[in-house]
């Protein structure tokens, strides 16, 4: 009787096997993939050509949502909102750095300043909207705290009605939220560079200042490039803020926001798909641009943390 | 060593770390404040006033009952539980697929992945809402939890590193003797897969508690698929304006997550540090 070598057995159960444990185990996360992310992208291409409800009969309008995108008024001035959160950004990642340099060095309760510089990143988006409505309400919290250091209560203007400036209230509400996030991020990178270098520079009577200037800041510099990058697509994709403070009324409302509101409040879906396709082509410029810069100020060495 | 002495520099340092504090906390320490004064108190007094009594807790029955927080808890609670459970079992099956075995299509599958990432998910619901109508997934825990598990990339990401740190050696030892695939996932690697595990349950948990736009747009019927983060949205209507009433109920869907981050400060620290620099 003619047997197969054993080692051919054993290799053909082991691919079985492997095609086996790819199959089953890439079943469910695939399946999810496709239809969570890629279906939905496939569809909102489609969308976009349309003059389209969610229900309903729906008419092939080739380019005109896109050429809508760029001249109407409200969607126009919800992309120039951005530039509001781009500021607020700036601030953000310069205060972050900031507090994460002087809270790596020895400074007394430095727990306790971290927690609550932190803390207000983990509250949920609807009590963040409550809080700040009543924190910017005539007469309430910010109202109040002005008042105190001398300002008349009756020249201070309306903080979320007043289209002067309800844009900056807002836009500072996300520096509240996520400067302790990049805060504990900046931290995580700081405490990485071993304090042997500290330690040297510090015997070499370098000051605080110095060590800043020639350790951290040049150790930081790819995180630092890394957060303005996000930080520029994350302005354009500004949401929760102005949805859950205004609900983007007095034009404060962001492109998201404006996208959200055309396609589940005025039912104009191919319009609003045509807007989250153009947002996806920013971001997309945005990360090729990222890459090309990136490996530019950094070469190859530290392409890997990307 | 030189001993920490009294600089102007250090003054202002402290000065600067006393501001933040200060700014961090003043918009939920007014609402503390606020969630403790009666209806006339919360009218006439100013909104730094302390209250008369920090024990008057009818503001909290109120918003307790009028959110349906009992039900908000509760099904926050099925929503958190099915989602890490199977973001954790999806993400670590997917990531030791495409970790551990060369195959075709192997590098498509992984782009297909991790170009996911790219997109902001918030920009995508025009269209994922059409699909989640039609796969009657809307106003439906079932639905919320397959939404949340599926747009899951980070996790992928978190496990695919942690993997690739897990020597090879281990699963060819096992499979020699005599394990089977299924085995060296589920007895050998798994266990290992524990400080990921915990990285990804703290990001993903935080995330799905924060999470309200999702929430809000898919479980539109508050009276039964009420979350924590949607129960709040009781207050929008009838209650308007009266803050009492809502900087309760804003102190209870805060109290949870303080008490958690109180007890795992370390790990959320360290678990959002890195799950960011993957993003």
């Amino acid at each position: 009787m003619a047997q197969e070598p054993t080692h051919i057995r054993f290799l053909d159960r082991r691919v079985v096997q492997q095609w086996l444990v790819i199959g089953t185990f890439s079943l469910a996360p695939l399946a999810l993939l496709i239809t969570f992310t890629y279906l939905p992208f496939v569809k909102m291409i489609e969308f976009s050509f349309y003059k389209m409800r969610y229900l309903g009969p729906r008419v092939y309008i080739g380019l005109k949502n896109y050429q809508d995108v760029f001249t109407r008024e409200d969607t126009v001035s919800a992309l120039l909102n951005s530039f509001y959160y781009m500021g607020a950004g700036v601030i953000q990642l310069a205060l972050s750095l900031y507090f994460a340099t002087i809270l790596s060095y020895k400074v007394r309760f430095a727990n306790f300043f971290k927690a609550t510089l932190f803390f207000p990143f983990l509250v949920n988006g609807i009590a963040m909207g409550f809080i700040f409505r009543f924190f910017y309400t005539r007469g309430m919290v910010f109202d109040s705290l002005l008042s105190l250091v001398g300002f008349a209560k009756e020249n201070l203007p309306f903080w979320l009605r007043d289209r002067a400036i309800n844009n900056y209230s807002i836009a500072a509400t996300s520096i509240w939220r996520y400067m302790g996030q990049s805060m504990v991020l900046f931290i995580g990178a700081i405490q990485s560079v071993s304090p042997e270098f500290y330690e040297a520079a510090e015997i070499d009577g370098a000051t605080r200042l110095q060590q800043f200037r020639y350790i951290i800041f040049p150790m930081l510099k790819p995180i630092i490039t890394l957060n303005v990058m996000l930080m520029v697509k994350g302005s354009f994709s500004a949401f929760e803020g102005p949805y859950v403070i205004t609900n983007g009324m007095n034009a404060t409302a962001t492109f998201v926001v404006m996208m959200h509101q055309l396609a589940h409040e005025a039912g104009k879906v191919g319009l609003a798909s045509a807007m989250a396709i153009v947002l996806l082509f920013i971001i997309l410029i945005g990360t090729i641009l990222q890459h090309f810069i990136y490996n530019r100020l950094f070469g190859e060495k530290t392409r890997s943390i990307i | 060593m030189k001993q920490p002495r009294i600089s102007p520099v250090r003054i202002l340092v402290y000065i600067s770390l006393v501001f933040g504090t200060f700014v961090s906390l003043v918009p939920l320490v007014t609402v503390l404040i606020a969630s403790f004064k009666n209806m006339r108190e919360f009218t006439y007094s100013g909104a730094l006033d302390f209250p008369e009594n920090w024990f008057y807790l009818e503001n909290y029955l109120v918003a307790w009952t009028k959110a349906k927080m009992p039900l908000a808890f509760w099904n926050t609670s099925l929503i958190l539980f099915f989602t890490l459970g199977g973001s954790i079992l999806t993400g670590t099956m997917i990531a030791y697929v495409l970790n551990r075995f060369t195959f075709r299509g192997r590098e498509l599958l992984k782009g297909a992945f991790l170009m996911a990432n790219l997109i902001p998910g918030v920009t995508m619901q025009v269209s994922t809402y059409r699909i989640m109508t039609s796969l009657g997934l809307v106003n439906s825990i079932p639905g919320i939890v397959l939404l949340y598990t599926g747009t899951d990339i980070i996790a992928i990401y978190i496990f695919l590193q942690f993997f690739s740190s897990i020597p090879t050696s281990l699963d060819e030892a096992a499979y020699i003797d005599g394990a089977s695939y299924f085995t060296i996932f589920f007895k050998v690697l798994f266990p290992l897969l524990k400080p990921a595990i915990v990285t990804v349950l703290i990001l993903k948990g935080v995330a799905i508690y924060k999470e309200y736009y999702l929430a809000n747009l898919y479980l539109q019927s508050k009276t039964r698929y009420v979350t924590i983060s949607t129960s709040l949205y009781t207050f929008t209507g009838e209650y308007g304006n009266q803050y009492n009433f809502i900087s309760a109920g804003v102190m209870i869907t805060i109290i949870p997550i303080l008490v958690t981050f109180l007890l795992l400060q370390r790990s959320i620290y360290s678990g959002i540090a890195q799950g960011a620099v993957k993003e």
